[in-house]
């Protein structure tokens, strides 16, 4: 199966890993991965700024790298989301809608498209999950604990066949970690804290990681986490997922 | 004084970490027992959506239903004002009170009396008011306004109102147990209802059937005020309204579930008409609504049914207080309002919030609250309301997303800056670094990696095709 990779700005600068262990990850499963060279950011910061009126160029860009594309996996809930909501194009929506309904986020595209029989990764840690909002309420990767309906979660579904792997659910369970964007910077106290109560849980349940399938809910955590000398570290799914002896 | 922002009021809340701590399983718990009572129902989900749609309705035939309610409210006897903003409301109440020679009233809660500041107004005509919920009254003695809609002393504890009762009516001092200070509270506004002939109250729901209002409490006050006084003048926004009595069946299971996890409030009162020698007024009351009504981005908000589900779902709510939202109507919804009545003054309201989504799924009538706050953002911003600082930073990111060239160079400095220059962002004017590390720079951003790999790929599957 073909797969072409859209990696988020801030993981390609700042979490080249997680990148890197996506691409390893699908082929282990079989895929056929490419990476277009010239992408560069879904446009969600502007947007959710309030400026989503400046992202055309970088609407354009998106849809001059993924046109081409068949299925567009990318590991964030929230740029996956952030695509399917808000990319148009004045000349060329035909193709806008085409990568609108091609993208999915990599825990939704294992367990809806591959459908692999087993995963072989190993992790003998105890690993906390992290809900982050936009995959969670945005793409329903997982049912939502305001909603009256049936259990279920794709990322932990993936995660629940991971050897050795001893999953944590925090008491909120889909309680935000105020990241939130810019809200991480502009509303700093409230995201701090917000931050810090979503840890202690963690903390006090002695987890060694934290996961999650969005590495910016993640950033803002070990933010805090490394502040506060925690031995608690942060980890993406895609690297568990690929972790362990298969190669 | 600058103006207040958000930001910096919640930044005081959260100084105090024992208080928004409390503050949040407060709330927290009121969100529990709502997701309790939803599940024991098993059409929560169809009620919801039903509720939306006869709301959805109601709001296309607005003009109808308000006709038929004011015709059928006058056919029982009930004599009906309309009044555009809140200047024409406060003035209408005047009005009315001047004639019948009343000087002190009784109020049940309203928040639309808390939009329009009824009570300022009346108390400078030299009229005396009193807020007879128990929340409303703590907080009207304290010159503070409501912190939440449903509980509007939620910010306080048993401390603060012990405080406060022993300033004004001289309870014990120090005294903090709940049932002595209600106590307390129950005989000093006893003594108020019975001397009271005018009372003044809010509307849940005017159905336009009958003609008639629905009041919900909890405390039965509004009751207790309207049956003593001689003239009773209910306020009401222009979507209180609802169609039918049979709709009201909706509506009454999703209001009490969502705000408080009630199977439904102790008190639904309907007044349909007044009693022999009793004059019912109802003041219906537009003041910006007709606005969004008439903004296909915002009309939905209209289906609000104040229940309050969003602040107690609402992380930034619960972390922050309901004051940091500087207005009568915090939290989500009141991040929708607010904008409508004052852009400038609530610009920062929309971005009070992560768009986590939380509101929009616990909403009973479905409004989808962080779209419209997305939506709102954008407004600000086209408006110019969103800060010079910030419009120049989200040109220039704008300018490097746009130009994959220059992306990837910004990148390379940022990475670089971090790895040698730390200090450039490892400082105090950075509002990440203030509570939180920097994540460490990778040397090679993935692009580079991902090209460094397929090169050597290429050159490895020569080698084997040449060997």
């Amino acid at each position: 199966m073909e797969v072409t990779l859209f990696i988020p700005c801030y993981i390609d600068q700042l979490y080249p890993n997680v990148a890197v262990a996506t691409l390893e990850l699908l082929q282990k499963l079989g895929c056929s991965v490419s990476y277009p060279l010239q992408q560069t950011c879904c446009g969600q910061p502007l947007a959710n700024s309030g400026f989503y009126s400046l992202s055309n160029k970088c609407n354009e860009n998106f849809i001059n790298n993924f046109s081409d594309a068949g299925y567009i996996v990318c590991p964030s809930g929230s740029c996956t989301l952030h695509v399917k909501e808000h990319l148009q194009s004045k000349t060329r929506q035909s193709k806008a809608e085409k990568i609108k309904s091609h993208i999915y986020e990599l825990s939704e595209f294992i367990t809806d498209v591959l459908k692999p029989k087993n995963l072989t990764a190993s992790f003998p840690y105890k690993v906390g999950f992290l809900t982050s909002c936009h995959g969670q309420r945005g793409l329903h990767l997982s049912s939502m604990s305001e909603i009256n309906e049936p259990s279920f979660s794709k990322p932990l579904q993936l995660l629940n066949e991971v050897a050795g792997i001893d999953l944590f659910m925090p008491q909120r369970v889909d309680d935000c970690c105020g990241f939130g964007g810019t809200f991480c910077v502009y509303e700093e106290a409230a995201s701090v804290k917000m931050g810090k109560d979503r840890i202690r849980d963690f903390e006090t349940n002695n987890v060694d990681y934290i996961t999650g399938y969005d590495v910016s809910c993640l950033m803002h955590l070990e933010g805090i986490l490394k502040r506060n000398k925690s031995r608690v570290k942060t980890i993406h799914i895609a690297e568990i997922l690929n972790s362990g002896t298969n190669g | 004084m600058g103006k207040p922002v958000h930001s910096i009021l919640s930044k005081n809340f959260i100084a105090d970490n024992d208080r928004t701590d409390w503050h949040d399983e407060t709330l927290w718990m009121v969100r529990k027992k709502r997701d309790y009572a939803s599940s024991q129902i098993p059409e929560w989900e169809t009620l919801r959506q039903w509720a939306s749609q006869i709301k959805a309705h109601t709001l296309s035939n607005l003009d109808h239903y308000l006709t038929v309610f004011e015709k059928n409210a006058n056919a029982n006897g009930i004599q009906v004002h309309w009044a555009a903003n809140a200047a024409e409301h406060n003035e209408i109440i005047y009005g009315i009170i001047k004639q019948t020679g009343i000087s002190s009233m009784v109020k049940s809660k309203s928040m639309l009396t808390e939009e329009c500041h009824l009570n300022e107004y009346l108390q400078d005509k030299g009229l005396q008011v009193t807020d007879t919920d128990l929340g409303e009254w703590i907080i009207q003695l304290r010159k503070e306004h409501p912190s939440h809609i449903v509980l509007p002393a939620i910010h306080l504890k048993k401390k603060d109102v012990s405080d406060t009762f022993h300033q004004h009516i001289q309870t014990e001092k120090n005294n903090n147990d709940p049932k002595y200070l209600t106590t307390a509270a129950r005989h000093h506004l006893r003594n108020i209802f019975i001397k009271s002939k005018l009372a003044i109250t809010g509307v849940n729901f005017a159905i336009a059937e009958t003609g008639g209002i629905v009041i919900c409490t909890n405390e039965g006050n509004a009751d207790m005020g309207v049956h003593g006084a001689a003239v009773h003048i209910a306020c009401m926004g222009i979507e209180k309204i609802i169609p039918e009595t049979l709709h009201l069946s909706i509506f009454l299971r999703l209001l009490a579930r969502s705000a408080t996890g009630q199977a439904i409030t102790t008190y639904s009162s309907h007044f349909t008409s007044p009693r022999k020698g009793q004059q019912m007024h109802i003041v219906i009351v537009d003041n910006g609504r007709t606005r969004l009504l008439g903004n296909n981005n915002f009309r939905n908000s209209l289906k609000c049914i104040r229940c309050a589900a969003c602040f107690n779902t609402c992380p930034v709510y619960r972390k922050t207080g309901g004051h940091s939202y500087h207005s009568i109507v915090a939290g989500p919804i009141g991040s929708i309002l607010n904008p409508n009545t004052d852009i400038k003054a609530n610009a920062d309201l929309p971005f009070a919030c992560t768009l986590c989504g939380s509101c929009s799924n616990v909403c009973p009538v479905k409004i989808d609250i962080h779209n419209q706050l997305w939506i709102w953002r954008q407004q600000i911003s086209k408006e110019g309301y969103a800060g010079k600082t910030k419009s120049l930073s989200m040109k220039v990111m704008a300018y490097i997303l746009s130009h994959p060239n220059v992306y990837r160079f910004s990148g390379n400095v940022f990475r670089m800056t971090l790895k040698y220059f730390p200090f450039i962002v490892k400082n105090k004017l950075n509002p990440w670094y203030r509570q939180r590390e920097m994540p460490e720079a990778p040397k090679k951003s993935f692009r580079q990696w991902y090209i460094q790999k397929q090169k050597s790929e290429f050159k490895k599957q020569h080698i084997k095709k040449d060997s």
